[in-house]
């Protein structure tokens, strides 16, 4: 087995035995990368001396004695996480020479533990997008097959998991950017509660939605990331003031004893791959066989989750986005000869074709006279959603459902088509809108071979039970151990 | 329809973006499927329903008014596309 193959909690079983050491892990993930990178398109930039200089005190660190889970373990971090001193672009020109003067919350976190940051991979610009075509670096392709889309818009950090070019990572979660890379590229990834882990030094997308989560090999890796990321920060106003447990106890090998729900409207769900459904019906007969209940739960408002987010995501997004104007830092278009021109010219050659689009949406839904109709309506159609899921939660203690509804499709398939696009979100957008965690996990291949993940969604702070299902349902397949063929 | 070719040019400016006649043929079409899409919303029933902001809602996140260290001048300029000593420097503002 080669060494950018171990998992997370292989890695550090690893060095902290001093079977290796982290420069010769943290230098074959590097090699890994400069072997595949410019084929995958995983990473927008990688630190190859600030990894090396951050492996060789990770294993000074070792050396005294002081070894925590991700001590010297190399992770990549989704390009629109802060980084001290190390470029931050959020895959758009508008931020092409961005470097940001202090660390994100998360990036603390880890940077604590004394894990190696290799380098910062590649993403939707400004996370919009399902498809990590949206970047104005370039595409990232599929691992598993190169002519696909990784999923997005974390799909840098779940295809240089998949490909072995990190041990983990983290992603962000707007409306499935976690969850639907992971299920296209074959590993875990995990959406927390909204307000579970900090957003300070996250580039805001929107902000009523956002959230930072890991994308993992195994399930538990991502327990061993949350438990690095996860708890009350004061930097950040909707960080919950809740302790954080220890997540690794909740991975058990049972679930007797536990309720999963089956949403009637998604199994009737129009347009499911039937590769998808069979997978799915599949894994739900793997976790009754695990002792778990299936009961059959509804929720009626789901018809409206895409229409929903798609007025309070860019509503959100415009407004956020309003502070890229070319004065303070980034891009700036220099032709224009007074302030207003300088404004309209950074900002149209700066932000790509989907942010545009969305900017203008969000406006149209937010100006005068429209936004009762658009952005009001929709906030009460998203009560009615998250009622819906807290119901249906109430007889169940997780609800399964399908990520995406289709495996990977074909790079360039839907990138003119954004209504299209956006209905592939139709699974992993309530658990945004609702503040709920939302799990992928491997459950299955699709005739040609691509990955299909699992969504294991659950009540606000309950992550644990999503891991629990997860780790149990990995104790019983070997979905998660294929690895694409490089 | 639901937007016209003026009113996504008028929409974009107050934005901040200035869109070329390709642009606007293309976004014109695009923003226009998406939102009647959208409208799918009046059919549910909200009546008396309270909206949601955030999922999880948190009423005054208080702390402490301490003092703390906050960013040095020289690191929040050091991004700047202009500057000078002390400053962000921007074009003329009044004509």
């Amino acid at each position: 087995m080669k060494l950018y193959e171990l998992t997370l909690h292989e890695a550090h079983g690893r060095l902290k035995r001093g079977d290796i050491s982290s420069r010769e892990l943290t230098g074959a993930v590097l090699d890994r990368i400069g072997n595949l990178n410019g084929d995958i398109g995983a990473y927008i930039t990688v630190d190859r001396a600030g990894a090396l200089a951050a492996a060789d005190a990770a294993d000074a660190r070792i050396a005294s004695g002081d070894v925590v889970p991700l001590t010297g373990i190399p992770l990549a971090v989704k390009d629109l996480m802060c980084t001290e001193g190390l470029k931050t672009t959020c895959a758009s020109k508008i931020l092409e020479d961005f470097v940001p003067p202090y660390d994100a919350a998360v990036v603390e976190k880890l940077k604590a533990q004394g894990a190696v940051i290799v380098g910062k991979t590649n993403m939707d610009e400004f996370a919009m997008g399902s498809s990590n075509e949206h970047s104005a670096f370039g595409p990232t392709r599929n691992p598993w097959d190169r002519s696909r889309i990784p999923g997005g818009s974390s799909g840098g950090s779940a295809a240089a998991v998949a490909a072995d070019m990190c041990i983990a990572a983290l992603g962000s979660d707007t409306g499935g950017s976690i969850r639907q890379p992971a299920s296209h590229c074959g590993v875990a990834g995990l959406k927390p509660t909204y307000g579970r882990v900090s957003r300070y030094g996250l580039v805001a997308f929107a902000s009523s939605l956002d959230q930072i989560g890991p994308i993992a090999k195994d399930v538990r890796d991502c327990a061993l990331m949350m438990n690095a990321i996860a708890g009350h920060d004061p930097r950040d106003s909707t960080s919950v003031p809740r302790n954080a447990p220890d997540y690794t106890a909740a991975l058990k090998e049972d679930l007797a004893g536990l309720r999963v729900g089956i949403p009637k409207e998604y199994i009737e769900q129009e347009g499911l791959h039937p590769d998808v459904s069979r997978a799915i019906r599949s894994a739900v007969s793997t976790i009754e066989g695990l002792g778990a209940e299936a009961v059959t739960v509804s929720l009626p408002h789901v018809r409206y989750v895409v229409a929903a987010y798609y007025v309070i995501a860019p509503s959100e997004a415009s407004s956020n986005l309003a502070r890229y104007d070319g004065v303070k830092y980034g891009f700036r278009n220099t032709s224009g000869d007074d302030l207003l021109a300088m404004y309209r010219n950074t900002r149209s050659e700066g932000f790509g074709p989907e942010v545009q689009r969305r900017i203008i949406i969000g406006t149209y839904c937010l100006s005068a006279g429209y936004y009762e109709a658009y952005y009001g309506k929709a906030s009460q159609v998203r009560t009615r959603i998250r009622e819906d899921f807290e119901n249906a939660l109430t007889t169940c203690d997780a609800i399964l459902s399908p990520v995406a509804p289709t495996p990977a499709f074909p790079i360039g398939e839907k990138v003119d088509d954004p209504l299209t696009m956006y209905l592939s979100d139709i699974f992993t957008l309530s658990a945004n809108l609702a503040g709920i965690p939302g799990m992928s996990v491997p459950c299955g291949f699709s005739g040609e071979g691509l990955p299909i993940g699992l969504q294991i969604m659950g009540r606000h702070f309950d992550e644990e039970t999503l891991l629990r299902v997860a780790h149990a349902f990995q104790c019983a397949t070997d979905f998660h151990t294929s690895r694409p063929t490089l | 329809m639901k937007i016209s070719k003026a009113e996504v040019v008028h929409v974009a400016d107050l934005a901040r973006l200035e869109l070329d006649d390709a642009a606007i043929d293309r976004f014109a079409g695009q923003i226009d499927t998406v939102l009647a899409y959208v409208d799918m919303l009046k059919e549910a029933d909200t009546q008396g329903v309270s909206p949601t902001s955030h999922a999880i809602s948190l009423s005054n996140a208080f702390r402490e008014d301490a003092m703390k260290k906050s960013l040095d001048r020289e690191a929040a300029l050091a991004n700047a596309p202009e500057r000078d000593d002390e400053n962000f420097v921007v074009p003329r503002v009044i004509g």
